[in-house]
């Protein structure tokens, strides 16, 4: 019987060296899970985990805190970009993230949000985008698509009662302070790598003092879709991406 | 500014002198009308060339209460100043920050209220500042100016006892201490503190970035385990209790041999220290209680006047009547309290006073 023997040489792949052992909250599917170890890796191979802040919202990733080995700060709801503001201009040297919902960032912080990218703060917003609300039981988020039902719109979202959803990607790109406004995805492996890529730019610009970056993660919502994760991914590429298409929207060199 | 100096300054002009000797680190805030001359002053005093304080103006009180909370969960020295509009829209990050236990200074230039009110000078924020005006079982410390001397004595006051409970705390001043010049001898200028000092005093609780040698720090107001959250709150109210117990300032002018006794703070008392004055020139023996500390309030010393037989208090305000629930309960019914105040911004005159204290309490049959 040969011994099997995993020697580091042969390793491809690894728990990322920031990643906590706390069992997560996220459902099985979610994206959450996936954005969370991208951003763990980037931190870890940028070596800035002794300088890393980061700031988690209200919402699913209110407990991003209890994933990432680094410094939290745990912001009320929407205000994120403004505690990150603080901490940004206090600490100039720190790299400084938020992580926010479409919720917290897009409905009720769009106010912090739109000024902290006006501002040109030298700071990164990860946004994940699922088009609903998942904390509080899968309700109309601002991005929700129309017709898609939810807990508040239990007959599809309809424009003359409802409103239309909005891309506040698109609306921040108009701002001089913002340097980088990319739309990603974590629902195939290809888009994993993608979305990897697109997180370093943005934090290598902060740390660069190039001024306001928002990586928005166009994101599966498994258990608020009411559809299993493999059906969600599938989903998200059919209805999601059409009306928000990936790429770089602002990339200033 | 090694030396002390002394100036002519309004109120709110002495509160960015004072901020910025003190060494504090980080001021946002958002203009509004009494006290829009804090930021205009600091902006033009530049100190992020000298001391590297940190200046912004944000773009609403939401805003600046929120970037106070994250410069404070840093464990730098940071602060804000609004006028009551701007300290309601602020209340939820109060709580935020109670919640989270982080020290922090604000500033209340009261006007006014309810609504868009006035903006003339007011003490309708009694209840806001002591009582909560934010969710949940907290409070702020909070401390009563009556003088420019006071805003400027105030910003360390406040930075210190913030940082001795990492608890916020709020200078209630009003539109009348804000805007009125007087003569202040202005502190020497402190050095900030460094990065190196600032973790060796905060490492258990700030999040600076997290060095190889401590465990990461989480700041937050969350938790989710009732039992524990419990615990919490009862580790709050401990700390409460200690304030309660260490921390109550007033100043009692003519109250040794007083039969009646008003109650008053702020420009309020200002205005009552002449009062008593005209009373006593009149013969009639009156004593002024001026609470220093609204939170936490001076009920000790009120009992014990009630005790030892004042006939009677008068809790002058410029409201309807709020801090003079507390003055009740401290007295508790061994003594008539009654209340006299004007609102809308309108402020009462001595003699004023001096006949609401006859009327309702010297004459009552």
């Amino acid at each position: 019987m040969a011994e099997v023997e995993i020697k580091n040489e042969n390793l491809v792949y690894a728990k990322p060296k920031l990643i906590l052992d706390n069992v997560m909250h996220y459902c099985p599917g979610c994206s959450h899970g996936t954005v969370h170890k991208l951003v763990a890796e980037v931190i870890d191979e940028m070596g800035l985990a002794d300088k890393t802040v980061g700031v988690s919202p209200v919402g699913c990733s209110v407990f991003a805190y209890n994933y990432i080995d680094i410094d939290w700060i745990e912001a009320a709801h929407g205000r994120a970009l403004a505690v990150a503001t603080a901490v940004k201009r206090l600490h100039p040297e720190n790299m400084v993230f938020t992580y926010q919902g479409d919720g917290d960032l897009s409905a009720i912080g769009t106010a912090e949000s739109i000024h902290a990218a006006a501002r040109g703060e030298n700071v990164v917003a990860i946004y994940i985008n699922n088009a609903i609300y998942g904390m509080t039981g899968g309700q109309m988020a601002p991005t929700t698509l129309l017709g898609m039902k939810t807990a508040t719109t239990p007959y599809g979202r309809d424009p003359h009662l409802n409103g239309y959803p909005y891309k506040i990607a698109e609306m921040m790109a108009h701002l001089d302070g913002v340097t980088y406004i990319t739309r990603q995805s974590v629902h195939t492996p290809a888009n994993v790598r993608k979305a990897k890529n697109a997180i370093r730019k943005a934090f290598e610009k902060a740390m660069a003092g190039k001024g306001f970056s928002l990586v928005e993660i166009v994101a599966t919502c498994n258990s608020g879709w009411k559809l299993s994760p493999v059906a969600s991914n599938q989903w998200l590429a059919e209805n999601m991406l059409p009306f928000y298409p990936l790429g770089d929207i602002k990339d200033v060199k | 500014m090694a030396e002390k100096e002394v100036k002519l300054m309004k109120g709110n002009e002495v509160i960015a002198h004072a901020a910025i000797r003190y060494g504090c680190d980080g001021y946002f805030g958002y203009p509004i009308t009494p006290q829009s001359e804090v930021m205009e002053t600091l902006m033009e005093l530049k100190p992020w060339e000298t001391t590297g304080m940190v200046v912004l103006q944000a773009e609403s009180e939401i805003s600046s209460i929120n970037m106070v909370y994250g410069g404070a969960s840093t464990g730098k020295r940071v602060m804000t100043s609004s006028s009551s509009p701007g300290i309601s829209l602020m209340a939820e990050g109060l709580s935020y920050l109670a919640g989270a236990e982080l020290p922090c200074l604000v500033v209340n230039c009261q006007r006014g209220g309810p609504g868009l009110g006035t903006i003339q000078p007011s003490q309708g924020d009694y209840f806001q500042a002591c009582k909560g005006g934010g969710h949940g079982d907290y409070h702020l410390i909070v401390l009563a100016p009556n003088s420019v001397q006071e805003m400027n004595d105030f910003v360390g006051l406040g930075f210190d006892l913030a940082f001795k409970y990492r608890n916020p705390a709020m200078i209630l001043a009003d539109g009348a201490i804000g805007q009125m010049m007087e003569k202040v001898v202005l502190d020497p200028q402190r050095p900030r503190r460094s990065n190196e000092e600032i973790a060796a005093e905060c490492k258990s609780w700030a999040a600076y970035g997290k060095p190889a040698d401590r465990e990461r720090n989480v700041v937050t107001s969350l938790e989710l385990k009732s039992e524990v959250m419990e615990q919490i709150n009862l580790r709050l109210q401990e700390k409460y209790k200690a304030l309660e117990e260490n921390e109550v300032r007033y100043e009692a002018i003519d109250c040794d041999d007083a039969e009646y006794v008003i109650v008053a703070f702020g420009s309020s008392a200002r205005i009552c220290s002449a009062t008593v004055e005209m009373a006593r020139a009149e013969g009639i023996k009156v004593g002024l209680l001026r609470p220093i500390t609204l939170y936490p309030f001076p009920t000790k010393v009120l009992a014990e006047m009630a005790q030892r037989g004042v006939k009677g208090f008068l809790s002058a305000e410029l409201n309807a009547g709020q801090m003079v629930e507390d003055v009740r309960l401290a007295v508790n019914g061994k003594a008539p309290v009654e209340h006299y105040g004007r609102q809308g911004g309108m402020l009462f005159a001595p003699d004023e006073v001096l006949n609401a204290l006859k009327e309702k309490l010297i004459n009552k049959k």
